[in-house]
C-alpha cells in the first residue's frame, strides 16, 4: 500500500508518499495565492491509496478531497518519531509559525505550544530581514556564521526590527553582524518557548529553518541539547500525515 | 422542542426590555453590576432591577479605544465602549452603577466611567483572610445598602434583605439544576446553547420569570435525556472551560471547540459554575451576605485556591477529558493562574490542558482552531 500526507503550509506545501515503510517520493511547490490549486497539482499523477493532508490549508483540501486531516501538531510529532523514534521533544520553524511539541515516551503529544501572533520567530521574518540586508536566504546562515561577534537586536517584531536594521546599517555596523544578531534574536525566541515546554532532552528540529546552518549549531550551544534535523527538515510534517494515514486509514479525525 | 424554548427564551428576552421601561417609567430603580463579587441582593431588596453589565460583545471596543488604551481587556474595553457610546440598553437603564476593585484595569476604568454616570464602588479585599477582611467587606456592603436606600428611598428592612435572599437563592439553584444538566453523558445541551440560556436569562426584571423558564428547561431536558435525544455520542470528548467570564459575543472559543467536535459540558468561570454558591438563610443576613461573596475564587483573590478546589470537583463531577484554560488579553491575573490551573490540571488530574489568550475579535480565528484540533487530539 501507498499513502501520502501533504502539508499544506503558508509558505510552501510538501508531499509525500510511503511505501513498505519507506518514503518513495518527495514533492515540493511554493503556496503562493492559490494553496488549492498547487496542492492539487503537486499530486497530480501522484500514484497512492491513502491520503491525509495537514497544514493550514488542509481543512480546504479535506472539503475539496473528501479526505481526512489532521493538526501539523500531530503531523511534526509523527514525523519526528518516525526520523528519530525515542525523543520526546520537537521544535518546528516553519514559514509562518514556530511550535514545541513534547511527546510522552509513547510518542503521543501531551503538550504543545504556538507561535503564531506575528512573523517574528519565524522563517519569515529571517526571510525578509534577508532582503532587508541584501542576502540570499538560501545563504542567510552562512552570512550570519562568518560574523565576528554577537549583535543584539531588541526588535523582534518584523515591522521595527526593520527599521531597527536599517538604522544599523546606517550607523555603518557589518552586514554580517547584523545578521548574527536577527538569528539570534529568532533563536531566543525559540529556547524560551523550548524550555517552557520540553525543558531537557535530544531536541527534533523541524521546518524550513532548519536548514539553516546557524540556527541549527547556536541552539545546540544555546540549549546545551542534542539537536536532530531530519533530512530534509521541511517534509517532517507530511511524513507525518503520510504514516497516520497508513497506520489509520480514512477514519482518523 | 429544545428550539421551542430557546426561542420562547428569546421572546422573553425582548419582553424583558418592556417590563424594564415599564418599572422605570412607575419611578423604580434599576442598579448596574459588573462583577460577581457585587451582592445584588441589595437591590433586590430595595425594589430596584439589578442589571449585569459586563461587556461581551466586541463592537464598542473602537469606541473605548478612543480613550483607553488598546493593550487591555477586552472586556473592559467593551464595558466601557458601552457606556461611552450609549449603546447598551441596560446600562441606559441603570439609575447608579455598582463597580468593585477587582483587577486594576476596571477599577481605573471605573473612575473614567463615572463621568458618565454615578458609580459606587466597592472596595473588594484582595484576599479570603476571614479574621483580617470579613469585617471591612461587611461594612462596605452596609455601606452599599445605605446608598441604595437613599436613591430608591425604600428602607432595607431584614424582611427585605431575607426575602431577597431567599427568591436570588432560588435562582441559584435552578441555575445549578441546569448547569448539572450537562453531568448527563451525552449531554441533551451544546455549551454554546449554555451560555445562550445563562447569559438571556441573567437579565430578567421578574427573577421568577427567569427562574420558571429555566425550570421549563430543565424539565426538557431531561426529557431529552431520558430519549436519548442529543448531538452528541457516548464518547464526544466532554471539555471543560476555566478562566475569564464569556457571554454572547465573547463566546468564540466555545464556538470553535464544538466546531472541532467536542462539546464544552462545564464552564468554571464567573459567567458559569462560580454562579451557584448558595447564602447562608440561617445567618445574620450581611454578615452571610459578606461571608459568601468575598469567597468567590476568582484571580483577583491572592492565593486562589478555592479555584483549583471547584476545579477538581468539577472534573470528576463533569467526567471532563480535557481542560481549556481562556485568558482575555491583558489579563494578568488569569494569565499568570493558568500556571498553577495547568500544574494542577495536567499533574493531579492527568489531563491534557490547552491555555487559550486572545480577545474579542474574530482574526485569530484560524489560529485557534490550529490549536484546539491538536489539543482535541490529545484525548
Ligand atoms: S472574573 Fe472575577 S473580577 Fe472579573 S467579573 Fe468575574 S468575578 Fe469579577
Ligand atoms: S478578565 Fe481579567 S483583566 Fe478583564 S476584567 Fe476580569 S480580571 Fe480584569
Amino acid at each position: 500500500m501507498i499513502s501520502a500526507g501533504i502539508d499544506i503550509g503558508s509558505r510552501s506545501i510538501e508531499c509525500v508518499t510511503i511505501k513498505n515503510g519507506d518514503i518513495s517520493e518527495i514533492r515540493k511547490a511554493d503556496t503562493g495565492f492559490d494553496p488549492i490549486g498547487q496542492a492539487k497539482q503537486l499530486i497530480n499523477g501522484l500514484k497512492f491509496d491513502r491520503i491525509l493532508a495537514t497544514g493550514y490549508g488542509r481543512n480546504l483540501f479535506e472539503i475539496e478531497h473528501n479526505t481526512a486531516t489532521i493538526t501539523e501538531i500531530k503531523a511534526h510529532a509523527r514525523g519526528a518519531v518516525h526520523f528519530f523514534p525515542k525523543v520526546l521533544s520537537v521544535l518546528d520553524i516553519g514559514g509562518q509559525d514556530s511550535k514545541v511539541i513534547k511527546l510522552n515516551d509513547s510518542g503521543k503529544v501531551i503538550q504543545f505550544e504556538m507561535n503564531d501572533r506575528c512573523a517574528a520567530g519565524t522563517g519569515k521574518f529571517l526571510e525578509i530581514m534577508a532582503k532587508t540586508l541584501g542576502f540570499s536566504i538560501d545563504t542567510f546562515g552562512n552570512e550570519a556564521m562568518i560574523a565576528k561577534k554577537d549583535l543584539s537586536i531588541s526588535s523582534m517584531c518584523t515591522v521595527f526590527a526593520e527599521s531597527e536594521v536599517t538604522s544599523l546599517v546606517a550607523k555603518g555596523e557589518n552586514p554580517n553582524e547584523i545578521a548574527r544578531g536577527l538569528h539570534l534574536a529568532v533563536l531566543k525566541r525559540a529556547v524560551s518557548m523550548l524550555n517552557r515546554v520540553c525543558p531537557k532532552g535530544p531536541v527534533v528540529f523541524t521546518g524550513g529553518v532548519a536548514n539553516n546552518p546557524f540556527i541549527v549549531e547556536r541552539l545546540a550551544q544555546m540549549t546545551q541539547r542534542e539537536i536532530l534535523v531530519p533530512q530534509p527538515p521541511e517534509i517532517n510534517g507530511a511524513v507525518g500525515a503520510a504514516l497516520i494515514a497508513m497506520e489509520n486509514g480514512k477514519q482518523i479525525k | 422542542m429544545k428550539q421551542q424554548l430557546l426561542k420562547k427564551l428569546q421572546q422573553n428576552a425582548e419582553l424583558n426590555i418592556n417590563d424594564i421601561e415599564e418599572h422605570k417609567r412607575k419611578g423604580n430603580h434599576a442598579i448596574g453590576f459588573y462583577c460577581l463579587y457585587a451582592p445584588t441582593e441589595l437591590a433586590v431588596a430595595a425594589g430596584a432591577i439589578p442589571l449585569p453589565l459586563c461587556g461581551t460583545r466586541h463592537d464598542p471596543i473602537e469606541v473605548a479605544e478612543e480613550t483607553l488604551p488598546r493593550n487591555l481587556c477586552p472586556l473592559i474595553k467593551s464595558s466601557y465602549g458601552f457606556a461611552v457610546s450609549d449603546t447598551c440598553p441596560f446600562f441606559r437603564f441603570s439609575d447608579i452603577i455598582v463597580a468593585d476593585t477587582t483587577c486594576d484595569g476596571k477599577k481605573k476604568m471605573f473612575e473614567l466611567m463615572s463621568d458618565i454616570k454615578p458609580v459606587h464602588v466597592l472596595q473588594l479585599p484582595q484576599q479570603q483572610n476571614f479574621d483580617l477582611f470579613l469585617e471591612p467587606w461587611k461594612n462596605e456592603i452596609l455601606n452599599l445598602k445605605t446608598v441604595i436606600e437613599d436613591m430608591t428611598g425604600n428602607q432595607i428592612t431584614r424582611e427585605k434583605i431575607t426575602s431577597a435572599i431567599e427568591l436570588l437563592n432560588r435562582e441559584r439553584k435552578a441555575k445549578k439544576r441546569l448547569m448539572d444538566i450537562t453531568k448527563a453523558t451525552p449531554s441533551p445541551l451544546t455549551g454554546m446553547e449554555l451560555v445562550e440560556i445563562l447569559f438571556k436569562t441573567g437579565f430578567f426584571a421578574d427573577k421568577q420569570k427567569g427562574i420558571d423558564l429555566i425550570d421549563e428547561i430543565i424539565d426538557v431536558c431531561n426529557t431529552l435525556i431520558k430519549n436519548g435525544d442529543t448531538p452528541y455520542k457516548i464518547d464526544t470528548p466532554r471539555i471543560l472551560l476555566t478562566g475569564v467570564p464569556i457571554g454572547l459575543g465573547s463566546d468564540k472559543v466555545v464556538k470553535i471547540i464544538e466546531e472541532s467536535g467536542a462539546n464544552v459540558v462545564a464552564f468554571e468561570n464567573c459567567s458559569g459554575y462560580k454562579q451557584t454558591f448558595q447564602i447562608d438563610e440561617t445567618k445574620e443576613p450581611f454578615l452571610a451576605l459578606a461571608e459568601q461573596y468575598l469567597s468567590i475564587p476568582c484571580s483577583v483573590m491572592s492565593p486562589n485556591q478555592g479555584r483549583i478546589d471547584l476545579l477538581d470537583e468539577m472534573i470528576s463531577q463533569f467526567s471532563i477529558d480535557g481542560v481549556v484554560d481562556l485568558t482575555w488579553q491583558a489579563c494578568h491575573t488569569y494569565n499568570i493562574e493558568a500556571v498553577q490551573v495547568q500544574k494542577f490540571v495536567n499533574d493531579n488530574c492527568k489531563l491534557p490542558y490547552l491555555h487559550i489568550e486572545t480577545d474579542y475579535s474574530e482574526s485569530d480565528t484560524e489560529q485557534l482552531r490550529v490549536r484546539i484540533e491538536a489539543f482535541l487530539e490529545m484525548i
